[in-house]
């Protein structure tokens, strides 16, 4: 029987215990090092997003800045080349992004590049892990939620790594991020750990490759957007406070002053969730065909099914809602944190809290 | 020339805005100023238009100035911001509840209902689901089940309320799909909007003054926008050209897919026919009504639609983890059948798991679950042979402890020659473990020791009763118990091969050497399935389409300036502001400008004004 050989590989899943536990020390460094970007950034004082409000900002009857501005578009700057003029839309505030977490200084720059590297490193180290989980169960290592977790965990860092490395103003994210890495792997490794082992026989189908593979995929991009989303809504809250000549709290300055401006995190979330949306949608398709072949339904309302369509559904509105005008901004945005919400529940709580014929091994 | 700065745009300059928009009124007149222009073209003017404008609705504010170039670069229906009601008439109300109902604001409530109201389906227990689930909860809820059961949350996917906000959702659909699609098709029918009068009001613009002539630039423009496939025609003095009509095709691709989805699925509903089957090992199964042991069908179902179908299983082998700590944990089930369908009558054989159903003529055949059927035989008091099968017992626990009951219903007689029923309860372990609180409990789910237990009984099964039967239990109320030596029901445990001997010369049962497997079966039949999932498919790849694909506009407008030189002036507009819009622009533009190369500057340069413009910004 084919059994034997597949029969787990004890000293390789140590191998890969042993390095998960690394990750999270090294991801523990990287997280000290973002603290110490962001503490020497709040030495230096950038109040570009005031100067940006009061530096001819003019006040239209219905409360909203619109400031034009012109700005230099992609034209590479060959002389010869002509130069193409932006102009925003109508009713945007024209605020330049914040420098990023270390606000200018160069010391807080340099901390914050440790902490790029080290985090670079710890996924380096949390991949090697989740192979060597899958080497040793000799199968795709999404049989659990201690597997999905440290898998997911990897590919949100591998989306932000990605995003860097295309040079997307994205490093903001990367306190939020490792934080919440660092939360997740402290739950895999304590609550969720299950040891490795193989797969009960509704889970042997290629379908597990494909479907889980995409669910964890959208789940880590969607959480993304989610943080975008979320430092969104403050930040608007800072601008529009700034706009109608209050005064933020200062720490909320400190903090807000040097994140991107809110139609750029505005349209970071919305880009990362629309381009991930149609995924998402195959995810389910994938799913229901999977269920199809495994329980002799495509569609049966299972809970985690539910939720899955619940998670659609709200994502779906959001996206609307971004088209539909008068919900715009603040109330697209609660859209979308009830969305990912959904997302999580359908992780966690349907998981945990309710049965259904979603099983996963131990957990 | 390119004397314009390199602005930062941080901040506003109100010099340079008036003197701008200054030099835009005048537009293409003097070369200095339309040099300059660009720059700073764009601020002081904008502050002033569009007063209470949304973000991203652009396209929609700056319709009015620039006419029809910039309408239509979506079919969105337009939202009707005045909310009051219609005067009186009653097509007028319906009019206006039509009109709500298609609106986007509408839809989006909509959506958000469907998915609050899929939550409690997730959270309650459902019939459709676990019937048993429900009835404990209705059991442990005593107050709370009657208000569920009239709120339809027993079975909330096929309740009134539910299916009422889908179907509103799917006529506010369609209702919305019909005339998108008309105006879509209009605008396939027709040319790309003529540019604008000013074009420097577009979110993204650049002109430069060439020594070509204008309708020699515009040729070129045209044939560059034309290699990049874009719809291009010359109007008046300016080319326009549009591309992306893909973003608008997929979406409507993409809502009439979710149509498709839906009908294939409520098909499915309807016509749809399932049933259940337990088969042991060496027997076999054929497709009729009669040979089911449950069938459930859509309410459109016709008996007629079974497909004529048999098949037989060969041998049922299931593996189990034999160590660590998920020992027991089943590995591997397969199902070894041989099946033939009537339309070539030729038989085939083939493997059927758990994720891998055997298709035969669009019906699917899965493999649900298994257990153990020990092989009996019972004799009466002469020795004679009346029962000898194999018992499908029902699995209890992981373990497969399992339970049954043997029937003999007809042959037997006592030892007076007098007609009577036998019923034994069986109760069987493959692997035992010992025994807890009197009853021997498995320990493991293969066939490595395996045990069974048997109680005997006499008189009547209660079969002629006319009431269904449950073939696995006994219903010992008219039955008599055999009494061991002490006046308890006799009862004992045999391994494979021996022998229980019921008194008074009534007979006995032996527990062959053989126990076989058996594997229960759903044979389901869903047409509409391969409708659903080519509208799955469609809305993946129409949404893919809809989020991915910019639909832009594109003009080039080459006139003659005032001292004789051509100034040539392209400008873009995209649905929504994106920074691929001025990259494309800036890359048709750096393919114009060599074939229509900057003129030499007049004399007289504006040099000052660019210092100044510099200075400002600083
Ligand atoms: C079954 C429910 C529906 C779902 C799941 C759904 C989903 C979507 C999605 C995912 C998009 C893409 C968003 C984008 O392009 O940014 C979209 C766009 C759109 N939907 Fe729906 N939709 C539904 C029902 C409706 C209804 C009832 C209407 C009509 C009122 C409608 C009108 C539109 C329009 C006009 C757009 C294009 C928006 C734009 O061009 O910006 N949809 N829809």
């Amino acid at each position: 029987m084919s059994l034997a050989a597949a029969a787990t590989n004890e000293s390789l899943a140590q191998t890969s215990n042993v390095l998960i536990y690394s990750a999270m020390a090294v991801y523990t460094l990287a997280f000290f090092a973002h603290i110490a970007e962001w503490l020497f950034g709040s030495r230096s004082r950038v109040a570009r997003t005031a100067a940006a409000l009061t530096g001819g900002a003019q006040e239209s009857a219905a409360g909203q800045i619109e400031i034009q501005v012109a700005q230099q578009g992609g034209a590479t700057a060959v002389l010869e080349r002509p130069k193409i003029i932006t102009r925003s839309a109508a009713g945007t505030r024209n605020i330049p992004d914040g420098p990023g977490a270390h606000g200018g200084d160069a010391q807080g720059d340099l901390y914050g590049r440790i902490a790029v590297s080290l985090t670079v490193l710890a996924w380096l180290v949390e991949a090697a892990g989740v192979v060597a989980r899958a080497l040793s169960v000799q199968r795709a290592p999404w049989g659990n939620m201690y597997e999905f977790n440290i898998t997911f965990s990897t590919v949100a860092v591998t989306v932000y790594l990605v995003l860097l490395a295309l040079k997307k103003n994205v490093r903001w994210i990367g306190l939020p991020l490792i934080t919440t890495v660092l939360l997740d792997l402290g739950l895999a490794v304590t609550v969720l750990y299950t040891d490795s082992d193989q797969l009960v026989p509704a889970l042997h189908s290629y379908w597990l490759w494909i479907h889980v593979s995409t669910a964890i995929f959208c789940g880590a991009v969607f959480y993304v957007g989610a943080v975008a989303t979320l430092l969104y809504l403050f930040r608007e809250r800072y601008e529009t406070k700034l706009a109608t000549g209050l005064t933020p709290g200062s720490f909320a300055t400190s903090v807000l002053e040097r994140l991107p401006a809110s139609t750029t995190l505005d349209k970071f979330a919305y880009r990362v969730n629309a381009a991930v949306f149609p995924l998402w949608t195959f995810t389910i398709i994938a799913g229901a065909i999977w269920a199809g072949d495994a329980w002799g339904r495509y569609w049966g309302w299972d809970p985690k099914e539910v939720w899955s369509f619940i998670t659609w559904v709200a994502y779906a509105g959001y996206l609307h809602a971004r088209a539909t005008a008068g919900w715009k901004g603040r109330k697209a945005a609660y859209l979308a944190l009830i969305a990912f919400g959904c997302w999580l529940f359908n992780y966690y709580g349907v998981n945990i809290f309710v049965t259904g014929k979603h099983s996963y091994a131990g957990v | 020339m390119s004397k314009a700065s390199t602005n930062s745009g941080t901040t506003t300059d109100k010099a340079g805005a008036t003197e701008a928009s200054a030099a835009r009124d005048g537009e293409a007149a003097a070369p200095d100023d339309a040099a300059v222009a660009p720059d700073d073209a764009t601020r002081g003017v904008a502050a002033t238009d569009s007063a209470a404008a949304a973000p991203d609705s652009q396209v929609r504010d700056d319709a009015g100035e620039l006419g029809a170039a910039g309408s239509q670069l979506s079919t969105a229906p337009r939202e009707e911001t005045a909310l009051g009601g219609p005067t009186l008439s009653l097509v007028g109300w319906l009019r206006w509840f039509w009109r709500q109902l298609t609106s986007m604001r509408v839809a989006l409530i909509l959506l958000f209902l469907l998915s609050l109201g899929s939550i409690p389906g997730s959270l309650i227990p459902q019939t459709s689901i676990d019937e048993l689930k429900v009835q404990d909860f209705k059991d442990r809820h005593e107050t709370l089940a009657p208000i569920y059961d009239k709120l339809q949350l027993f079975h909330v996917y096929s309740s009134v309320w539910f299916s009422a906000i889908y179907i509103l959702l799917f006529i506010s659909l369609i209702g919305c799909i019909v005339p998108r699609t008309w105006q879509f098709a209009g605008q396939l029918r027709s040319r790309p909007p003529a540019a604008p009068r000013r074009l420097t009001r577009l979110p993204a613009y650049t002109t430069w003054r060439t020594s070509a002539a204008p309708e020699a630039a515009r040729e070129a423009a045209v044939a560059i926008l034309k290699r990049h496939r874009f719809r291009t025609h010359i109007s008046g003095d300016a080319v326009a050209a549009e591309k992306g009509y893909l973003r608008e095709a997929g979406n409507l691709i993409f809502h009439i897919a979710l149509i498709v989805l839906l009908v294939a699925f409520a098909t499915g509903q309807l016509f749809k026919s399932e049933g259940g089957k337990l088969v042991v090992e060496g027997d076999g199964f054929s497709n009729t009504l009669t040979q089911y042991d449950d069938f459930k069908s859509g309410s459109l179902f016709n008996t007629d639609d079974l497909a004529p179908f048999s098949f037989r299983l060969d041998s049922f082998t299931a593996t189990y983890e034999r160590s660590g700590p998920q020992l027991g944990t089943p590995r591997t089930f397969e199902a070894k059948v041989r099946y033939t369908t009537s339309a070539d009558g030729a038989e085939r054989t083939s493997v059927i798991e758990v994720n891998k159903p055997l298709e035969v003529q669009g019906s699917k055949v899965y493999l649900i679950s298994h257990g153990y059927a020990p092989v009996v035989t019972v004799r009466d008091g002469r020795g004679q042979v009346v029962y000898k099968g194999a018992v499908p017992l029902l699995p209890i626990d992981n373990n497969i402890s399992s339970t049954g009951a043997i029937k003999v219903m007809d042959g037997y007689r006592d030892k007076n020659g007098k007609k009577d029923q036998l019923g034994f309860a069986a109760f069987f372990v493959p692997t035992y473990g010992g025994k807890n609180s009197g009853q021997m409990f498995s320990q493991f789910p293969a066939l490595d020791f395996p045990v069974l237990n048997i109680g005997a009984y006499h008189g009547s099964l209660g079969v002629d009763s006319g009431l269904p039967q449950n073939v696995y239990q006994l219903d010992t109320r008219k039955l008599k118990p055999f009494k061991d030596a002490k006046g308890d029901l006799l009862k004992t445990t045999l391994l494979p091969g021996e022998k229980l001997t019921l008194p008074d010369g009534a007979g006995s049962i032996t527990f062959e050497k053989d126990v076989k497997e058996w594997a229960s079966f759903q044979i389901s039949h869903q047409p509409g399935d391969a409708w659903a999932l080519t509208g799955a498919v469609a809305a993946i790849a129409g949404l893919a389409g809809s989020l991915f694909i910019q639909r832009r506009r594109i003009w080039v407008r080459a006139v003659r300036g005032a001292d004789g030189v051509t100034v040539v002036e392209m400008a873009g507009l995209g649905r929504s502001e994106s920074a691929k819009l001025p990259e494309e622009l800036a890359e048709l533009a750096g393919t114009l400008h060599s074939e229509a190369p900057t003129a030499p500057d007049p004399a007289g340069s504006s040099a000052e004004q660019t210092v100044e413009a510099e200075g400002a910004e600083k």
